[in-house]
């Protein structure tokens, strides 16, 4: 592969994956709060 | 005090499988591969994350702060929102209906062609095999049937009762259970497939195609509508999905936190999908010396024609990277497929108070006749292609962009929108995300649909009869408008809508 295809892959891969990785940190650093008295 | 009587999602993590589900479907192993080739390859990766965050992900919020505010299907959210509106959720669900019909089609085909992969029984030209043997063409004028195709219609039927089985089940126990084992099991099947492509020969000649920047490119306005186009299509916004699914969330739901994880996981699988996909191409240019560019590289073409001639040509291990491919394309279609019909269903039981067994059947019943009716023909390929160009232009981005004007424009729903995202989720919204729905998305939608529309009317599309164009193309598009309306104006004996909103725009004795 030519150097420009692997950075180009390379980096699709961190910003893309890494993206989802960092989103789903962020919600399980934010558990849900259990809904005992939910006001109706 | 209002009975609390709406279907819930039993975790979280659950409602973002399904969401993930609805969101990865066959346009992400089609679709984005070609589309990231022919738009600047490797430099397409620009473009695409800036449509990702500056449509994409607004919008997907956008969806689910409507459903989960107003807690309800599209026609009853909009209703909340405000009374006319309601037509633009009968539109969307008249879309769901349309594409319905055709999606478990092409669902079916993948079943079929699982099974031909045992002992490739597309022989030596998989191109004339899936269009004379397997779909029955001969030759004739787009759009006349001479003859009903029964091996389409059987496995047609079968995907149409797995999907409606998994809806019969509920929210939690159908859809959520079966999203629970699609989307992993997808995960593992793909990656298992993307992993074997890279050891192909040619593969790498396949990912410098793919990832090569071209620079250039990006001066290109086509290219920027390019990747707005697919970020649009990928997501599954404009269908009315997102605003269903969400409708099922609890009071407390970070609703931004899920819209991140979904757009990413969809972009995710994108990127996943296009080293699979130009790894497997390489492979084949290599061992048949063609040139890449001259093989079919995306839609229909790049499932059933390219791919049998990659497993054909497979050194050992043919049966089990057919299996694997087509084993994607059914559960990426089928949790898809379970989403769009979902909408319909959920709009029939919020107007009419029908349970949900009732409702499955009333709209899985009638989908399903009008798909095995129309489709397993010698017509139903042209009828499909048609019906999806036409109900993806003039209905999913038409009805999109319609949403953020009104929502945006005329109702001055953001900031409200806004607050109850806010109140709910961790990440807070900027004014960025109403100058995206606001500004950004209204201007390319608009640009996206004025250029189609100039094509349309400059030749016809795919060079189809005139007369296929208008009926299974106009004639579906411009229907599906008129009877949101009309839906819409019915008088009906009851408004279901008694399960309470999250949001409070109207005072609960108003709405009962």
């Amino acid at each position: 592969m030519s150097t420009s295809a692997i950075v180009m892959l390379v980096v699709s891969i961190i910003i893309i994956w890494g993206g989802l990785a960092t989103a789903v940190l962020h919600l399980l650093r934010h558990p849900e709060e259990p809904e005992s008295h939910d006001p109706e | 005090m209002a009975q609390q009587n709406r279907e819930q999602w039993g975790t979280r993590a659950g409602f973002l499988l399904a969401a993930i589900g609805s969101a990865v479907g066959l346009g992400n192993i089609w679709r984005f591969p070609y589309i990231a080739y022919e738009n600047g390859g490797g430099a397409f990766l620009l473009p695409y994350l800036v449509a990702l965050l500056t449509a994409g992900i607004p919008l997907l919020i956008l969806e689910y702060t409507i459903g989960h505010r107003y807690r309800g299907s599209p026609p009853l959210a909009f209703h909340r929102m405000s009374k006319p509106a309601a037509a633009i959720g009968w539109w969307q669900v008249v879309i769901c209906f349309v594409i319905a019909t055709y999606y478990a089609v092409i669902i079916a085909w993948a079943v079929r062609f699982a099974g031909f992969s045992l002992g490739e029984q597309w022989g030596d030209n998989p191109g004339a095999f899936f269009e004379q043997e397997f779909l029955q063409l001969t030759g004739q004028q787009p759009g006349t049937v001479t003859t009903f195709v029964p091996g389409v219609a059987w496995p047609l039927v079968a995907v149409w009762a797995i999907v409606l089985v998994v809806l019969l089940s509920g929210v939690r126990r159908g859809i959520e259970w079966a999203n629970k084992i699609f989307i992993p099991l997808l995960a593992l099947l793909f990656g298992i497939l993307v992993v074997r492509a890279l050891f192909l020969e040619g593969a790498t000649d396949g990912l410098n195609a793919f990832f090569t920047p071209d620079w250039a490119a990006l001066t290109s306005g086509s290219v920027w509508v390019a990747a707005y186009g697919q970020i649009f299509f990928s997501l599954s916004v404009g269908f009315g999905i997102m605003i269903t699914y969400a409708s099922y969330l609890r009071r407390r739901a970070d609703l931004t936190g899920s819209a991140m994880v979904a757009g990413f996981a969809n972009s995710s699988f994108e990127l996943l999908a296009g080293i699979g996909v130009f790894a497997s191409l390489g492979f084949i240019a290599v061992s048949q010396n063609m040139p890449l560019a001259e093989l079919e590289l995306q839609g229909i073409n790049l499932a059933f024609v390219s791919f049998p001639s990659i497993i054909s040509e497979m050194p050992f291990g043919a049966s089990a990277f057919g299996l694997l491919f087509f084993g994607s394309l059914v559960i990426a279609g089928l949790s898809s497929m379970i989403s769009i019909v979902q909408v319909v269903v959920a709009s029939v039981q919020d107007r009419t108070g029908l349970t949900r067994v009732p409702a499955v059947l009333l709209v899985g019943g009638s989908a399903s006749v009008i798909s095995v009716g129309l489709y397993p023909t010698d017509s139903g390929i042209f009828f499909l292609d048609v019906a999806d160009h036409f109900i993806n232009q003039y209905g999913i981005a038409l009805a999109g962009l319609v949403i953020v004007v009104v929502v945006a424009w005329f109702l001055r729903g953001l900031p409200k929108l806004q607050e109850h995202a806010d109140a709910t989720s961790t990440m807070r919204l900027g004014l960025w995300w109403r100058v995206t729905l606001g500004v950004i998305t209204p201007v390319i939608l608009g640009w996206m649909m004025w250029d189609s529309l100039s094509t349309e009317f400059t030749e016809n599309y795919e060079g189809y009869p005139t007369a296929l164009l208008l009926t299974a193309g106009w004639g579906v598009a411009v229907g599906a408008i008129v009877l949101g309306v009309l839906l819409a104006l019915l008088p009906w004996r009851r408004q279901a809508d008694d399960s309470p909103m999250f949001g409070d725009d109207t005072t609960e004795e108003g709405r009962r």
